[in-house]
């Protein structure tokens, strides 16, 4: 592996590792007396992080958490856990906190504070609080800067992100198809996602053809919401290389990386631009590769539009190529450069981001979560036959990049590597 | 501070008691049937939303301007699966991103004054199916007010019948 650019600062590159990765189910709803609070879900989430890594209560003193008032904190999650913090921070966020949040866990880690983070999301986010604002949060009163946006009708993500979307179709000729494709490959992904929430694979024709919910958006162009908690540990690759599983270091980070007029983005253009391009001038100088190299990615599909902006922000194609490059084959299994091989968002259930991060960290292991048989050794063996059913395994890949969003003008990213 | 409703738009509460004094009487001004701007002293720029300070220097001083109140679409959502009950009735409606012809590319290329709003007929209700597929990128609009108590309004956008319309853009159907 070359560096593109020998003078850039390597700051803490393949310094820091995810050693362990934890879920719960993605469900949605719960069947009567299965329900699960955040706290319990996050309980679970964390600690199968921990059995992930093999770590014991002892082994980890620090966590960060993100939510939008609709979570549990990580007091409770420790306290249930037994672990005894030297470290915490329960931050306000949705998209775009998992790439930001495993950055400040290295910061605070290289500062002494502590040694091991864990980073959760846990969300009831079908059956208590709905992101678009659903249900009871819908008749709430217009108050305060919400005279700009909630007064118009104009609040949940698919609304407030559907002008990008369209100024994209009209200034470049992008096509609903094109982007349709989008689902195609995340539903085929899922289809070899035994966990995923939807497996069935869908066409184009199902997307297109599906209710348009805020144009330029149609159901299918929309991510699900679920009810879950996912994890990810945080430590030194020093100290990771001693734990239970194969490593998986950091090359790069970005967090939270915004475009100008942050309070109504809309007054500086292009519209059509988003986070990314500004971010892609942290994260690749600090990676030392650039998005040639990488293998796989994890573009956010809160829509399928977000997975085609932010590829062609972050350089994956030209600017206004994005619609040629998602429907060209490449982003599916067996392409050239696979995305969201989990179904993503879209598909496999709804995180905002953090199953992301664990699909490519499950990639970079060699150790997907497929259907493919068990061998000798216990470990699964990889067909790469990526037919419905079969593996969603990708042959040998080194490096993955994750695109996280919060919105058009806020983005994460997150480039890992196998090994050091 | 309470947050009790203060005005109604569309049958929706509306609380105004914690809008900062610049929001208040930019929303008092629409009330009265002029849009007004803040301009920055140091920067001499019309900014939008109204805020403390001005976002090209960081300057607290600042007048208000009137602006003439109109423009073309730059780029729009047409809302179908309404979220808020007050809306459902009224879909698909449109949320205007509205560029004005005012500081259009200033101070520089890509930036403007981009101000949201709904596609409303002439006498400020929603407007209906008919109407809004006639509009697209590139409408031309004025805006009107809709009000929300007896001393606040919110800008809206009505298709401007004085002068010739382009041919928009719109989604392909």
């Amino acid at each position: 592996m070359t560096d593109i650019d020998g003078t850039s600062p390597p700051y803490l590159r393949n310094r820091y590792a995810i050693a362990g990765i934890g879920e719960t189910t993605y469900q949605r709803g719960y069947a009567p007396g299965e329900e699960r609070t955040t706290r319990s879900l996050a309980t679970w989430a964390v600690g199968n992080a921990m059995a992930d890594a093999g770590l014991t209560a002892a082994d980890v003193d620090g966590m960060l958490s993100y939510s939008g008032n609709d979570s549990t904190f990580s007091p409770f999650v420790a306290g249930d856990l037994g672990i005894r913090l030297n470290f915490y921070m329960d931050c306000f966020g949705g998209g775009s906190s998992t790439e930001a949040l495993i950055g400040i866990a290295m910061g605070v880690i290289e500062a002494g504070m502590c040694d091991t983070v864990a980073v959760f999301r846990s969300m009831n986010g079908f059956s208590q609080v709905r992101i678009g604002g659903t249900g009871a949060r819908a008749a709430a009163p217009v108050s305060g800067d919400a005279l700009h946006g909630r007064a118009y009708g104009w609040g949940s993500a698919g609304q407030m992100f559907a002008p990008t979307f369209m100024r994209h179709m009209y200034e470049y000729g992008t096509t609903p198809e094109q982007v349709a494709a989008v689902k195609v490959a995340h539903s085929r992904h899922a289809s070899n996602n035994p966990k995923a929430f939807y497996r069935q694979r869908v066409t184009v024709d199902d997307v297109v053809n599906s209710r348009m919910v805020c144009k330029p958006l149609h159901l299918l162009d929309c991510c699900v919401e679920t009810d879950n908690a996912t994890c990810v540990i945080v430590t030194s690759a020093e100290r990771a290389r001693d734990m239970r599983q194969p490593l998986v270091t950091i090359r790069s980070v970005v967090g939270r990386c915004s475009k100008p007029r942050l309070d109504m983005h809309y007054q500086h253009g292009p519209i059509t631009r988003v986070a990314g391009y500004y971010a892609k001038d942290i994260l690749w100088p600090n990676a030392g590769v650039g998005p040639d190299e990488i293998d796989i990615t994890g573009s956010y599909d809160a829509f399928t539009f977000t997975t085609m902006l932010q590829l062609e922000d972050y350089g994956f194609c030209a600017k206004g190529e994005g619609g040629d490059y998602v429907s060209s084959g490449i982003i599916e299994l067996g392409g050239g450069r696979p995305n969201n091989t989990s179904g993503g968002h879209l598909c496999e259930g709804y995180t905002h981001g953090m199953s992301m991060v664990i699909e490519n960290v499950r990639q970079l292991r060699h150790d997907i979560d497929d259907s493919c048989p068990a061998g000798p050794d216990g470990r699964r063996q990889h067909t790469y036959d990526y037919s419905e059913g079969g593996c969603r395994q990708v042959r040998d890949p080194e490096l993955t990049a994750n695109l996280g969003w919060a919105m058009p003008a806020t983005g994460s990213a997150l480039v890992m590597q196998k090994g050091w | 501070m309470s947050a009790m409703p203060q005005g109604t738009h569309l049958g929706m509460p509306v609380s105004i008691d914690d809008l900062d004094r610049e929001n208040l009487a930019y929303f008092r001004s629409c009330a009265e049937g002029v849009f007004r701007l803040q301009r920055g002293r140091q920067s001499g720029l019309l900014r939008y939303p109204p805020t403390t300070a001005c976002p090209w220097t960081g300057d607290r001083e600042y007048d208000w301007v009137e602006v003439e109140p109109r423009g073309a679409v730059y780029s729009y959502a047409e809302v179908h699966h309404a979220i808020q009950p007050s809306f459902r009735e009224h879909s698909p409606y449109l949320v205007l991103l509205v560029e004005l012809d005012t500081q259009r590319g200033e101070p520089t290329e890509h930036e403007a004054l981009r101000i949201v709003g709904n596609l409303v007929t002439a006498d400020g209700a929603l407007a209906p199916p008919e109407v809004v597929a006639q509009v697209g990128i590139g409408t031309r609009v004025r805006m009107v007010f809709n009000p929300v108590s007896d001393d606040i309004a919110i800008p809206q956008w009505t298709i401007d019948e004085t002068v010739e319309q382009p041919v928009p853009w719109r989604y392909p159907e």
